[in-house]
């Protein structure tokens, strides 16, 4: 397989997965300003969901006041926002174009229909009723490319590169949210327990798909720590950094058996996992949970940047 | 022009033969069901993604060629008559093209005047002495047939560097097959779908000699913005070939390699769907990012296959294709079986004489011209179109043919919601290796304007399914 091959599905993946996540911020967003006003509360709502983004800069300096309507338009529609979901899609179809033979067919069409209807989309949508199914498409349809992709291609390395891109780029999602999140979760808030928090702690978890599936898990309220323990080390729950990393890994053996060899991208993503492995919460608390939280997002980074040089994406 | 042969009725009222069952079809169906069917085609082709760039428009990057969904049909007979005036032209076309790259017979025998040849910016002096495997320059060929009476084919030109459009011939059936599957269930219609795999037995066929490998073959595509860029994905695809592209390979220890997540892999046949003067920024244009460095040597020291040949250009220039009939007597020993077009030489006093008095009835087209562009239809042009004309013929005349305007036949076409005839050519798609292999078929262009005999997709044309009728 061509260097740049692999280069464009790892990113086609990280897009298509960055676009759900872009959905999934917007929408607790969303939820959030639909509570009654408390204060400031909403604004720092939205700072919180453009931090999570990695949006917040690029926002300032388009938008002097933060307003519903326009973090909704800028994470959505903004073509000089690298991370909108416009932009993602744009760069996924793209690179799915430019590597139509490492696809199959479904696999492209799915993702060229969905930016053939997302480009009709009015931007005048994110400020209505109509934002929830939109959100809600992007979901749906991510999902589609998604499932289409894993019933239909080849179990070689065209599968691996794919599957790294979705899990560095998830894992990185996640690690972004708890990170903006972290402090609602430091043991000093739990005494706190208001409505506010409870509300808080269940926004996190929607925004990972996870507020019902953590009741069935843990069969208790929410509580921070165990919030933390869900979305960091919990094998069952798959946006956890766990189970990102347990796929990483795994694409990476199946890579490693593939081609023969074994590179540094490797030993890095194995290190990761065997300290999520061993990694307990209380011991992540007490050492500091941002520092855990901004430790993992530099592996994670580094790890992305070993895995272009080890298979040769831009040589 | 008063008399036109039309596909289906010919010169009367009577359908012939081969267009029976698609006349009993259009006849069983109202305009309005057969205008939503065509919307169904279009919305299919741009989920495929079936798209081609035209330059130089803004705001529509990637474009549909409107798609006909009425058939083209040809009898076995005809086609057995085509495809023997074919295969004879692209071997007599190879012959030359090796001819006049060695020992350059044909022009010591006067056949050709040499001028016409060392003059000619298609002729590469690189390519002196060079042997591509098999002698063959021109692998892929397309060439463009019309027709103006129920037996009279001229070739109008033979697209020997990079011709493209074999993709819509694939595509037009299965969208076709997909749409109306009870029509097909009728017919005996000659497929189409086993040209990748001609087109990649071809291509492993011009390997360099002695590989002890299986040869590796990769197509050359300028990247995703140039306007055939479907169709190398899509031929890539089909044949499970690496689609690479400049950026992608490298020339080093006198060999081609491709860069890979495994490292640098040696390739043995490049498909390419670049320009000649691209290749190799060290042979031809310098300032060429689409090709690649060193290439050229590596192909003259016959490390590397390069199909179609550096140079192959010479064989389809429009200067030329006058002496194609020659070309084909002196190579075969035959007369052609296919006619040509008889062309006027601007760059002849006599010639231009003539073309500068009867230009409002003629075809003018610029010898390195293609895609339809910097074209003058007499009849068609206005007088201050045709002054225009007379100016730049006058100012430049080696830069001119001219042809008298054939009455190109018709074939029914859905245009605004009903059937009307259109003006339509035909591109035979062949190919050479260690034989000669062809498709029943090829790509049928249509002319959408009424009356316009303009079918080059860049300026507005169509395509349509081509049958070939089995007996």
């Amino acid at each position: 397989m061509l260097g740049r091959t692999a280069s464009d599905l790892f990113w086609l993946s990280r897009y298509v997965e960055r676009a759900e996540s872009m959905a999934r911020l917007i929408e607790v967003g969303y939820r959030i300003a639909l509570r009654p006003r408390e204060g400031d509360g909403h604004h720092e709502e939205w700072r919180s969901t453009l931090t999570a983004a990695g949006c917040e800069s690029g926002y300032s300096q388009k938008h002097a006041s933060l307003e519903a309507r326009h973090v909704v338009n800028y994470m959505l529609f903004e073509p000089d926002n690298p991370s909108s979901v416009c932009s993602c899609l744009a760069r996924a179809r793209q690179n799915a174009r430019a590597q139509r033979t490492a696809m199959t067919a479904e696999m492209w069409q799915s993702l060229n229909q969905m930016w053939i209807d997302f480009k009709d989309v009015r931007p005048e949508v994110g400020e209505g009723n109509e934002l929830p199914e939109l959100l809600g498409w992007v979901k749906q349809r991510s999902a589609l490319f998604r499932g289409t992709l894993l019933n239909t291609i080849l179990r070689n390395d065209t599968f691996y590169f794919n599957q790294l891109g979705t899990f560095t780029e998830r894992a990185e999602n996640t690690a972004r949210i708890l990170n903006v999140k972290y402090y609602v979760l430091l043991p000093q808030n739990e005494i706190v327990g208001g409505g506010t928090d409870n509300h808080q702690w269940s926004a996190i978890l929607r925004s990972v798909s996870a507020h019902r599936s953590y009741r069935w898990v843990y069969k208790e309220s929410y509580r921070p720590a165990r919030i933390a323990e869900y979305l960091i080390l919990n094998r069952q729950m798959p946006r956890s950094l766990m189970s990102c990393y347990d796929e990483i890994t795994s694409a990476l053996d199946d890579l490693g058996r593939l081609y023969g060899n074994s590179a540094h991208c490797h030993a890095l993503a194995e290190d990761t996992r065997s300290c999520l492995a061993s990694g307990q919460i209380g011991p992540i608390f007490q050492c500091g949970l941002h520092e855990f939280l901004l430790d993992f997002i530099r592996r994670n980074h580094a790890l992305s940047d070993a895995i272009s040089r080890d298979y040769h994406f831009f040589e | 022009m008063a008399w036109v042969f039309d596909e289906m009725t010919g010169s009367g009222d009577v359908v012939r033969p081969p267009y029976r069952e698609v006349q009993a079809w259009l006849a069983a169906h109202q305009p309005a069901g057969l205008r939503q069917k065509s919307g169904e085609a279009e919305a299919l082709f741009r989920r495929a993604g079936i798209t081609f760039a035209v330059y130089g428009e803004e705001g529509s990057d990637e474009r549909l060629i409107p798609f006909d969904i009425v058939p083209r049909v040809l009898s076995a007979g005809e086609w057995r008559r085509l495809a023997a005036g074919i295969e004879q032209r692209v071997r007599a076309l190879n012959a030359f093209m090796f001819d006049i790259y060695h020992r350059q017979e044909i022009l010591r025998a006067g056949r050709v005047p040499e001028d016409l040849i060392v003059h000619n910016s298609a002729f590469l002096p690189e390519m002196l002495g060079a042997d591509p495997p098999r002698g063959v320059y021109s692998h892929v060929i397309g060439v463009d047939i019309v027709r103006t009476g129920e037996s009279e084919f001229y070739v109008l030109e033979d697209n020997t560097r990079t011709p493209s459009g074999v993709s819509y011939m694939i595509e037009n059936r299965e969208t076709m097959m997909h749409m109306f599957p009870e029509l097909f269930a009728r017919v005996r219609v000659a497929p189409v779908d086993s040209y990748p795999d001609s087109l990649l037995e071809t291509l492993e066929s011009v390997a360099p000699p002695g590989l002890q490998r299986d040869p590796v073959i990769v197509l050359l595509t300028p990247g995703q913005f140039n306007s055939a860029y479907f169709e190398h994905s899509f031929l890539a695809d089909e044949m499970g070939i690496e689609l690479v592209e400049g950026q992608d390979l490298v020339v080093e220890d006198g060999a081609l390699y491709m860069k890979t997540t495994r490292g640098l892999e040696q390739v043995d046949v490049v498909y390419r769907r670049i320009d000649d003067e691209f290749l190799d920024p060290l042979v031809f244009r310098p300032d060429s990012a689409l090709g690649v460095a060193g290439l050229f040597d590596v192909y003259r020291a016959g490390r590397v296959a390069i199909v179609n040949a550096p140079g192959a250009g010479i064989a389809d220039d429009k200067a030329i294709y006058s002496y194609i009939p020659e070309i084909i007597e002196f190579y075969t020993g035959r007369p052609p079986i296919l006619r040509n077009v008889p062309t006027y030489n601007c760059r002849r006093p006599d010639h231009l004489q003539y073309v500068l008095e009867h230009l409002a009835e003629l075809v003018v087209k610029e010898v390195h011209g293609s895609g339809g562009y910097g074209m003058l239809i007499g009849p068609a042009a206005s007088r201050g179109e045709l002054d225009a004309f007379r100016a730049k013929l006058t100012a430049r005349p080696h830069n001119y043919i001219a042809q008298p305007t054939l009455a190109l036949s018709t074939c029914p076409t859905l245009v605004e919601g009903e059937i009307a005839p259109r003006h339509v050519d035909l591109r035979p798609f062949v190919l050479v290796g260690d034989r000669v292999r062809m498709t029943p078929g090829g790509l049928t262009r249509v002319a959408l304007r009424e009356g316009s005999l303009v079918v080059n997709s860049s300026q507005g044309g169509g395509t349509k399914d081509t049958w070939v009728m089995q007996d």
